[in-house]
């Protein structure tokens, strides 16, 4: 044992911080979770948990938090650190408001997440968050959508797509090569549903997607996410056909 | 010497408040906003020492903005009042409490039917369910006319007329001018805002 994975506040001698790694570690392992930018709209999409048989759904917490009217937050990792933070950052948008009467921006409130998860690297006595967020939302008077990324370590980022947790390389592939600017609201959803298809095995039962606008946050129903997956697996099927004939004729 | 009046009615609460802000003998401002909205369907009149009222409204409208945002369920009007009263009654005994008396319209939508409901809460912590209340001056001389027209079935446009009798009477019975009523309707689809009584 090196020891130097024991205490939070000490460096290996080539200039690691172990703790922070192991974090990072465990949001790898947490489910996914992706956010994508359109025109005029977000989408958050993440892997639900399947409930099992005798358990109520209702106690079981949404991956997609409402941070303020205006934020939404989506992690991948240890979801009971998830509450932690996320709880001071529904403080802080409302002690902002208090404060200085404009809700927060979006590029405040990723500042401030990253902050509080910085804080956790470099304390004694306290572990790193086992969390990355994909923060989404607008900037009050503002119809220019914003998609940012914090991690364990508190470092953010901004993104036009991007997908944290289990299998996150394979679906940020998935997106780079299929995102296109200026997406309208139903092709925003249906690259993120499409996007998280690749990882996700039984379908419509195990995803979750908000979107945002503006003005509005709405939380698809199972129904309305299965309406946009019967769409794609019957485009794949054609795409499938159609590769077909042509192996036969040959 | 403000003025706060509301009025429920058979499906929706009316909440006035005065326009103007004095200060010794001057008028500082005619176009004053004495109210906050504590959620979609609920919202606070307030008057008493400058300064304290505005702080303790936001401060209230905060607070149940936070609760509404991490349990994701809005207070009913009633569980508001109950907040905003035990704020009172534990200020009342800190060393500098607030001087904020107010008036809570809202209407319950978890209700089978909704349900409207209005609350007189004065700085001492008294928390009472009224038809029709006011604070203050205003009080004296919009209460007896209250008294003798109002009707629990009244409608919106009834009540409208009722507040513009309450209106007539306090501009010619109170000494300086209060610069006309703000209304708020509070009913099943929401907060509506009128900016001055004699435009309705």
């Amino acid at each position: 044992m090196s020891g130097y994975d024991r205490a939070l506040s000490i460096f290996s001698p080539d200039g690691h911080v172990f703790q922070v790694e192991y974090a990072s570690e465990a949001v790898k392992r947490g489910t996914c979770s992706v956010g994508v930018k359109g025109k005029g709209c977000v989408v958050l999409g993440c892997e639900r948990r399947s409930t099992l048989k005798l358990q109520d759904p209702r106690t079981t917490p949404s991956k997609i938090c409402k941070i303020d009217d205006h934020v939404l937050l989506s992690f991948a990792g240890l979801n009971a650190d998830s509450r932690i933070l996320i709880d001071k950052a529904r403080v802080e948008a409302q002690s902002h408001k208090l404060n200085l009467e404009d809700s927060v921006s979006i590029d405040y409130i990723t500042r401030y997440i990253a902050g509080v998860q910085q804080k956790y690297t470099q304390s004694g006595g306290v572990r790193p968050f086992g969390l990355s967020t994909l923060i989404a939302g607008f900037d009050t008077n503002d119809t220019v959508p914003k998609l940012y990324q914090t991690e364990p370590s508190g470092v953010f980022s901004s993104w036009k797509a991007n997908s944290i947790g289990k299998n996150s390389k394979t679906v940020r592939e998935f997106l780079e090569k299929n995102y296109v600017e200026n997406m309208t609201e139903e092709e925003t959803i249906t690259l993120a549903v499409k996007s998280l298809l690749e990882v996700v095995q039984t379908g419509a039962k195990n995803i979750e997607i908000s979107v945002m606008t503006p003005t509005s946050i709405k939380r698809m129903t199972n129904e309305e996410i299965k309406v946009y997956v019967d769409k794609i697996e019957e485009e794949k099927k054609i795409e499938a056909e159609k590769k077909k004939p042509k192996s036969r004729q040959a | 010497m403000d003025i706060i009046l509301g009025i429920k009615l058979n499906d929706s609460v009316l909440i006035a408040t005065s326009k103007a802000v004095t200060r010794g003998i001057s008028v500082l401002k005619a176009s004053d906003d004495k109210t906050r909205n504590l959620g979609d369907h609920s919202a606070m009149a307030f008057t008493g020492e400058s300064g304290d009222t505005v702080q303790f409204a936001e401060y209230v409208q905060a607070n149940l903005k936070l609760f509404s945002v991490r349990q994701n369920y809005e207070l009913s009007p009633k569980a508001m009042a109950s907040f905003v009263r035990k704020e009172l009654a534990t200020s009342i005994r800190s060393r500098k409490p607030f001087q904020v008396n107010v008036l809570i319209g809202g209407c319950d939508i978890n209700k089978e039917t909704p349900e409207t409901s209005l609350y007189w809460i004065d700085y001492l912590g008294t928390n009472v369910e009224l038809p029709y209340a006011a604070h203050g001056y205003a009080a004296f001389y919009a209460l007896s006319l209250l008294d003798r027209h109002y009707k629990p079935d009244l409608n919106e446009e009834e009540g409208i007329k009722l507040l513009q009798l309450c209106n007539k009477e306090l501009s010619t019975r109170m000494p300086i001018d209060f610069k006309g009523l703000r209304v708020k309707v509070i009913n099943s689809q929401g907060v509506k805002e009128y900016d001055d009584l004699t435009a309705l």
